[in-house]
């Protein structure tokens, strides 16, 4: 049994959902310069409606998560019509901002309460076949590897998408210079809310994928990965989106081995703030982000 | 001494040289006007002497002591006091508690004896409150002290960004384009406000892209390109130099 | 009057809560109107109830003893956090201040000193209704007189443009420092009391979530006058109560209840509730260029 190898399988698993939850708050932080605290909302969201289609509707899971993932990105398209659009011409737009997206992520988990209740719900039983690999004294199954290949594949799509479309490019070119954009005829409205739709249906897929991980879904199962996915946006450098992923993947080896050597899994958050505590203090940009911490 | 003296300043950002070798001194008592082209890093020049960018090379020295060493903050205790070329006023506040926020270095305002509400206290806020007044009716606001600062139109901005300059009492003001946007009558209001502060002994560095305002007002004049300073001298001395001509207008035409 | 005490029968705890949380509020104000974004006072107050407990039940020290004692010690870390910091900007430093808070939660649960994850229990419930809003009353006059002080002027201009401020002669670091000690201080003086009234202290008491909180009853309140946190902190503790009243009793409705009234504040009210007497009016809109 291979343990350091097992521990790093560990990391890469629940790294790769971190990763993909990442990727949608720094595509929002990029372009517009917000922190959307609803993310963690249309996480926990994605997931339970992935479960009640699969529940209540019958609906294979090949099915639900599209459809569960295109609703996410709806969602993303009501926060920004309701909590940041109207406030984008204010002067202090980023903190309303801010505080507009945690009252929507109170508003949805309020929802989230209200139609499944506060009890935990999983997927039903064997509704993905399990197969067992062994590989150098490791073990993977079939779900890992699934969950790892889904969130891959993701990030991979929407790292071309950014880097190669039209869209894309806009995209990014809003991200720079929004007053520049607009005045390419890039239409920067339209844009923002595509950017929205996107974002949230990422954090909409990541949670249904935690959820299939975990075993596990509950309406205050995105409390845990708010403040984590923050972390790994500093960690990675907000507004990067391969930073998110590295740092999807670094915060969660650094997680599952702090477990690992510690014994316990008491201190596996506090290791983990605490890295972000003094990358804060060093490199407030995280490693692959742009200087944009301090400004006059 | 109440000299300003520049000496040898330089400063890059990144690939961008801003500044290179720039020197030239201020007399007390003096309007010295800054001029030259966009990009001419007037602009950076002011953050350099005001303390809020550092310098990469070079040394400013006033009154003895060595200015970009020192914090903003003590910049500003030294006695120097600037406007901002796009404005920087808190816009929250109304004009008469702009000009108090400026009052900073020239008040107690401690809390013990506020707490306790003393007579002196009181008192001290009175007579803080007539200067902030009387400065705002300097730069002719005293009408608009209760008005919100975002509510005024662009000149009376720029002049109420001058009177809480003023709140510090400064013997050293920078201006970053101070008529910018205004009408000749408000530009000549600000001409003679500055003639009256320089009476009181105040010294004056202003740029400004005016140039009818510089010619008329400044004893002397130093000229930037690229950073670098092409001339300092008389206006006259400006005004005839041929590399200032081809500086704002160009190389001259080759087929004349 | 027999009416009087059954209503505080009734209602007293919750009354008391208003006002734990009240003292809160404005204890995260302070350096709210500096314009930083520190969501560290969650923290404090746990260290501030922690510190004040552990004088009471391991040192035997008097109530008002260990209440200063908790108050000292959430201060003093204050600055020991405050110091590096302090740099940061909007965002990053609610995010160091919040990791801050983590750390100190999940400290509190793995040491023995604080009792692990039950707590500190057995602290006599000394502290009264009166000592409370006494307390409120306290920190309500210190604002309302900061704010023409040295120190509140230099602090609003802080908030309005950090840049010009520092231009003005204000020394952006020391102020911001001394915001956060006191913050800190007001803090730790309300989690003793709070410890003390509640018989215990848990790590649960002062996580993210309470952090949160207390940044929206500012927000709610208003942030730029010294009864805005107080409102704030009065309007959403009392608010299940009231909901209670007219016959809501599910908790999906009144969280969602809660994050209506910030949606709504924040969208048109931005200056909070205390804008409605004060006409303040919202941040402006972008100033165009020249």
């Amino acid at each position: 049994m291979n343990l350091l190898g097992q521990q790093l399988v560990n990391g890469l698993f629940i790294g790769s959902v971190y990763g993909l939850f990442a990727v949608g708050y720094t595509l929002v932080f990029g372009v517009l310069d917000i922190l959307n605290l609803a993310h963690a909302a249309v996480f926990t969201l994605g997931g339970l409606i992935a479960v009640w289609l699969v529940q209540a509707a019958g609906m294979p899971i090949g099915l639900a998560f599209p459809l569960a993932t295109l609703f996410a990105g709806l969602l993303g398209l009501l926060l920004n019509q309701v909590a940041f659009a109207p406030l984008r011409k204010r002067a202090d737009s980023r903190f309303s901002g801010l505080i507009s997206s945690i009252a929507m992520a109170i508003i949805f988990e309020a929802v989230a309460l209200g139609l499944f209740g506060a009890r935990s719900v999983r997927f039903p039983q064997g509704m993905i076949s399990v197969h067992i690999w062994q590989l150098a004294g490791v073990t993977l199954t079939s779900l890992q590897v699934g969950i790892v290949a889904v969130a891959t594949l993701l990030m991979g799509v929407l790292t071309l998408f950014i880097q190669h479309t039209r869209t894309g490019k806009a995209i990014r070119a809003v991200a720079e210079n929004e007053r520049a954009a607009t005045l390419l005829g890039v239409n920067v409205n339209g844009i923002i809310a595509f950017t929205f739709f996107i974002s949230s249906a990422l954090g909409g897929a990541a949670g249904i994928l935690y959820g299939l991980y975990f075993d596990a879904l509950a309406p205050d199962m995105g409390r845990s990965i708010e403040l984590k996915g923050l972390a790994v946006i500093i960690l990675g450098g907000m507004g990067s989106i391969p930073g998110a992923i590295l740092g999807g993947l670094a915060f969660g080896l650094s997680e599952v081995l702090t477990v690992a050597i510690s014994g316990t899994s008491n201190l596996r958050d506090a290791v983990a703030f605490t890295m972000l505590f003094v990358i804060l203090l060093i490199r407030p940009s995280g490693l692959l982000g742009r200087e944009k911490t301090r400004e006059a | 001494m109440n000299e300003l003296r520049v000496q040898n300043l330089s400063r890059s950002f990144g690939g961008l040289q801003a500044l290179l070798d720039v020197t030239f001194a201020v007399a007390p008592g003096a309007i010295h006007g800054l001029i030259g082209p966009n990009g001419a890093g007037k602009t950076t020049l002011i953050n350099i002497l005001s303390g809020v960018v550092p310098p990469s090379a070079g040394q400013v020295v006033y009154r003895g002591r060595e200015l970009h060493r020192l914090p903003v903050h003590q910049v500003a205790a030294m006695g120097v006091a600037r406007t901002f070329q796009n404005i920087r006023l808190f816009p929250a506040m109304t004009c008469l508690e702009n000009v108090q926020a400026g009052q900073h270095l020239n008040s107690r305002r401690s809390l013990l004896p506020r707490l306790l509400g003393l007579p002196s206290a009181r008192r001290e806020d009175r007579q803080l409150e007539e200067q902030a007044r009387r400065t705002l009716a300097r730069v002719g606001l005293d009408g608009k002290a209760a008005h919100p600062a975002r509510n005024l139109s662009y000149g009376e901005r720029r002049r109420l960004e001058m009177a809480r300059a003023l709140a510090l009492a400064p013997s050293l003001l920078l201006l970053d384009e101070p008529v910018a946007g205004m009408r000749r009558g408000e530009a000549a209001a600000v001409a003679d406000l500055a003639r009256s502060l320089v009476r009181e002994g105040i010294t004056i560095l202003l740029i400004e892209h005016n140039m009818s305002f510089v010619m008329n007002l400044c004893s002397r004049i130093t000229v930037l390109n690229f950073g670098q300073v092409i001339l300092t001298g008389s206006p006259e001395e400006v005004r005839r130099h041929p590399a200032v001509v081809e500086a704002y207008l160009g190389p001259g035409d080759r087929h004349a | 009057m027999v009416e009087l005490q059954e209503f505080y029968a009734v209602y007293g705890s919750v009354i008391n809560f208003i006002g734990i949380n009240a003292l809160l509020a404005l204890s995260l104000n302070v350096t709210l109107s500096a314009g930083m974004l520190s969501l560290g006072n969650a923290a404090f107050a746990g260290l501030g109830g922690y510190a004040a407990g552990i004088l009471t039940l391991h040192f035997k020290m008097p109530y008002v003893v260990s209440l200063c004692g908790g108050a000292l010690t959430a201060g003093l870390v204050g600055l020991a956090l405050g110091l590096p910091v302090l740099r940061l900007r909007g965002v990053f430093l609610a995010m160091a201040t919040l990791a801050f808070g983590e750390v100190v939660r999940i400290a509190a649960v793995n040491l023995d000193i604080t009792g692990g994850a039950e707590g500190l229990t057995n602290i006599p419930n000394v502290t009264q209704t009166w000592m409370i809003y006494l307390a409120v009353a306290g920190a309500a006059y210190f604002m309302a007189v900061l704010r023409r002080s040295r120190l509140g002027w230099a602090l609003v201009s802080m908030r309005e443009d950090e840049t010009a401020a520092a231009c003005l002669g204000i020394h952006i670091t020391y102020y911001k420092a001394v915001a956060f000690a006191i913050g800190a201080m007001m803090a730790g003086l309300a989690g003793g009391m709070y410890a003390h009234l509640t018989y215990l202290i848990t790590p649960r008491d002062f996580g993210f979530f309470v952090a949160v909180d207390l940044l929206i009853y500012n927000i709610v309140g208003g942030t730029r006058i010294w009864y805005g946190p107080i409102l704030g902190a009065a309007l959403l503790t009392a608010l299940p109560e009231i909901l209670r009243g007219v016959g809501v009793t599910a908790g999906p409705i009144r969280m969602g209840v809660n994050g209506l009234i910030l949606l709504l504040v924040i969208l048109f009210l931005p200056n909070g509730l205390a804008s409605l007497f004060t006409r303040l009016r919202p941040a402006p809109a972008r100033a165009e260029t020249a």
